[in-house]
């Protein structure tokens, strides 16, 4: 059975929690529990208006081409069902795009000097190109993957036949020369994944509908009322932005 | 030229929990200190926006940044080294109070057993049961005799726990009570019960309740806020050295630190060191830090690494087996596990703290009897429940499809409904295994990198199997619906991650020929020289390692304190 916990679901506020709490060593304050911290004011109410548009929904890194090669790939990987929303709606494309126009997509935190060797699989990856690259040549192969087999690109498919070249790419069927067809596969499937469940702030997990899917609460300030209870409890989640700005 | 300081009375290279422990207790004896850190200041108005999974626990936003420095790794001397190039096995901390910020806060003991492993072995079932290459050693030290250290660091936390029947005695008991037990918790100790086991509170530096320490800290309890480990905690509850001994220390007066201050040598001349060399990595400028005594706290890779880059100490050569920095480098065995799904059941996953747990200890160090298994040591057995975060967890029982319709479906259902047992398992050291300077790859300064040469043996793939299926074994007992047990250790890997538990390589012991440092963590070759973290292990065993590394931190600044008051010379 689940259970709502609507209206008690913050048994310490933060601001409360901070002003409480004695973080405190003779007097000076330890790890600074900075009056920055604590909101003065309650923003006002939203006026109820018609949804604005989301600018965070445009192209950073791909063009729009390759975009609709991820866009239905990333549907394929976490399709649209019952259970609800798929990645396409939930902006998962959006989400790998804006990652790969960053530091992810730069490798710009990886070591990345030369010189470069083929390794064993247990030495990780090993190649020269970065993230962006693999992208950039993961797409077009798999366009031409699918216009070699079935004469179109690969959104123009039928579902079953992305699946098909889908799996053709996870199991290295695809002879690449410059890319491991399995790799990009495996960085496709774990960025959608991120997309579907990072924090909407990364432009994936629209209106944190991902996080509805499986009930996950988002980001809580504290579970203390929970944490030992029987019943699976159901919370409406909140997100990084409910908690700068809410 | 670089740049001539001040002379000081201790110079601390990495200030995380080993540095932090150092630096508090020698500047309440009035000692002048600096504390020299690569990276930068950190303080907890830093984690406002920490619950991002995405940032903290997938982009590693506190981790070491491997495009400057990373290691080198190879199964074995035949094959080439290749770098880590992104992160995986085991993640590097860096900035003001290091990995500490981000651990979990699993406190535990080792066993009596671990200090005097070898002894103990050959006394219970003879010489032979040490397979051929294997390099065990005994510490140099008791547990009795560290059992002192234990006690204050786990009171400098205020660990939350409760006794352990099977653990080694404690002069006092924990300073406070055990964290709050969830449903998934007691159906683990109730089935352990059943199965005529142990279980007990994992001993947690997330508190159970508000807690003033000896030095006068106090910190909040634990929210069981479900973002721990990788993250640092926004309430100041879980014990990190920027709450507690950081603050205490530079309360004296005698404390400074100098972050972004990247130690590229420790100087010497004979066979004592005189300071270091460090290059502010803000302007590229080059220091000379003269200090009495030299104290490195920057981790098991960077402690060896320093010292082979110095020129300090032996280097450890395993064709001959002699020398010993580099030495016995060991990990951990911690794949051999178990997942249960529960049809009917559903938990609150989301809701958790780093170390909220039950353990036992029937299976770990000595606890059994091993005359017919073919390892050594064992683990420690644990249900945690730290917070389960929706991008890494989607437990699908096996022969799901990894994506797709069916794995939607199926991670979405259990998602609230799977268990994980696990098991920590003690690494035992290998001839074979070691640190040494790689021939190639080179950090942002061009200096050599750390070069970690390690493969799991049968002893790991045994002691793997063996504890996955008692893994197995209680989730049956706690009615799991379905399990997949893990009894296949494979190859060690680099890529997935497993624990940030790496030892070795500076190891302890009672005599110069087989160990770097003595029981007082100070160098037999050097003696102003202390080598304080888990690099002083010689092997590791069924937990994790904090609690030993916060303890023998302590007994190395009781060590440094009666060097410095003294006239020199080797402490043992
Ligand atoms: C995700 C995670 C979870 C963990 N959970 C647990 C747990 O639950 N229980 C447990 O017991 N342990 C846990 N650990 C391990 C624990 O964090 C470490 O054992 C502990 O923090 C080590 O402390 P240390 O001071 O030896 O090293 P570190 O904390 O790594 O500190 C070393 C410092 O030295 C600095 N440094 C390195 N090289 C240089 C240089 N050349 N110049 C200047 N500075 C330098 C680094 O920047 C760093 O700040 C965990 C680790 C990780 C990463
Ligand atoms: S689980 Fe507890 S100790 Fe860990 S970060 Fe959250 S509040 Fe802090």
């Amino acid at each position: 059975m689940a259970q709502t916990n609507e209206g008690q679901e913050q048994a310490v506020s933060r601001r409360k929690f901070l002003k409480n709490s004695g973080l405190v060593l003779g007097g000076l304050v330890v790890g600074g529990v900075a009056g920055s911290l604590l909101r003065t004011q309650a923003p006002p109410p939203p006026a109820a208006a018609p949804a604005p548009a989301d600018f965070n929904q445009a192209l950073m890194y791909f063009s729009p081409e390759q975009f609709r090669v991820v866009d239905a790939a990333t549907e394929r990987i976490f399709p649209e069902d019952e259970n609800g929303p798929g990645a396409r709606t939930l902006g998962a494309a959006y989400f790998i795009d804006h990652q790969l126009a960053g530091d992810w997509g730069f490798n710009a935190r990886d070591y990345m000097q030369g010189p470069f060797y083929p390794g064993e699989a247990t030495q990780g990856y090993q190649g020269r190109l970065r993230r962006r690259e693999i992208f950039d040549i993961g797409i077009q192969e798999m366009n031409n993957y699918s216009t070699t087999k079935y004469g179109k690109r690969f959104y123009e498919l039928e579902a079953d036949q992305q699946d098909a070249v889908l799996k053709a790419f996870e199991a290295d069927e695809v002879k690449l020369t410059t890319i491991s067809a399995s790799g990009f596969f495996k960085m496709l499937r774990a960025s959608t994944m991120e997309g579907v469940y990072a924090d909407p702030l990364y432009g994936g997990n629209k209106n944190m509908d991902g996080w509805r899917l499986k009930n996950y609460p988002g980001n809580q300030m504290a579970y203390t009322q929970v944490i030992e209870q029987d019943q699976f409890v159901k919370m409406e989640p909140k997100s990084l932005r409910d908690h700068q700005h809410g | 030229m670089p740049r001539r300081l001040p002379k000081v009375d201790v110079v601390i290279v990495g200030v995380g929990w080993g540095g932090g422990i150092i630096a508090s207790e020698l500047t309440k004896q009035g000692m002048t200190v600096v504390g020299l850190e690569r990276g930068k200041e950190r303080k907890t108005e830093d984690y406002f926006m920490v619950h991002d999974e995405l940032r903290y626990a997938l982009r590693y936003e506190l981790m070491q940044d491997l495009s400057k420095e990373t290691i080198t790794f190879r199964s074995n001397t035949r094959i080439r080294a290749l770098p880590m190039r992104s992160y995986g096995s085991f993640l590097l901390g860096t900035g003001l109070g290091g990995a500490g910020v981000h651990w979990n806060g699993q406190t535990f003991r080792f066993l009596p057993y671990d200090f005097e492993i070898r002894s103990k072995t050959i006394e219970r079932y003879g010489e032979k049961k040490i397979p051929e290459g294997m390099t065990i050693q005994d510490w140099g030290i008791t547990y009795d005799q560290l059992e002192p250290y234990y006690d204050r660091f786990e009171k400098l936390c205020g660990i939350s726990g409760e006794e352990n029947p099977l653990a080694g005695k404690r002069s006092s008991p924990y300073p406070t009570p055990p964290m709050k037990q969830t449903p998934a918790m007691k159906m683990f100790a109730e089935a352990a019960k059943k199965l005529k086991l142990h279980p007990y509170m994992m001993p947690s530096a997330n508190l159970s309740q508000q807690y003033t320490n000896p030095d006068g800290v106090s910190r909040a309890a634990c929210q069981y806020c479900g973002y721990c480990e990788r993250f640092g905690c926004e309430y100041g509850a879980k014990a990190d050295p920027v709450v507690t001994v950081i603050p205490v220390a530079k309360k004296t007066g005698k404390f400074e630190i100098r972050t972004h201050s990247h130690v590229r040598r420790i100087l010497h001349t004979g066979n004592k060191a005189t300071g270091v060399l460090y290059t502010d990595v803000t302007t590229g400028e080059e220091f000379e830090q003269p200090a009495d005594i030299v104290v490195l706290t920057s981790y098991v890779f960077n402690n060896a690494r320093l010292l082979l880059l110095s020129k300090l100490g032996r280097p450890y050569d395993p064709a001959t087996g002699r020398g010993v920095i580099g030495k016995n480098y060991a990990y951990q065995v911690i794949r051999g596990g178990a997942t249960g799904f529960f049809e009917d059941k559903e938990f609150n996953l989301y809701a958790g703290a780093g170390s909220l747990g039950m353990t036992l200890d029937d299976y770990n160090g000595d606890n059994f009897d091993h005359s017919d298994l073919k390892f050594l040591h064992g683990a420690s057995i644990s249900l945690s429940q730290t917070g389960q975060r929706p991008i890494a967890n989607n437990p699908v029982p096996s022969g799901t499809p990894n994506w797709g319709k069916e794995y939607k479906a199926a991670s979405l259902k259990y998602f609230n409904r799977a268990l994980g047992v696990g098991a920590q398992g003690a690494s035992m050291p290998f001839r074979h295994h070691f640190l040494d300077l790689d021939p190639t790859y080179r950090d942002v300064f061009g200096d050599p990198l750390m070069r970690i040469t390690f493969d799991f043996e049968e002893q790991d793939r045994q002691l793997a199997a063996f504890t996955a299926d008692k893994c197995g074994q209680i989730l049956k007992e706690m009615g799991a619906t379905h399990i997949d047990v893990r009894r296949e250790l494979g190859p060690y890997d680099i890529t997935p991650y497993q624990s940030t538990h790496n030892t070795g390589g500076v190891i302890m012991g009672a005599s110069p020929d087989t160990s770097a440092v003595n029981n007082y963590l100070q160098m037999w070759d050097v003696e102003n020289l202390f080598v304080v973290g888990a690099s002083a292990f010689p092997h590791n065993s069924g937990y994790n390692p904090t609690d030993t590394v916060g303890a023998l931190a302590y007994r190395a600044a009781e060590g440094i304190a009666k060097y410095a008051k003294g006239n020199g010379g080797l402490l043992v």
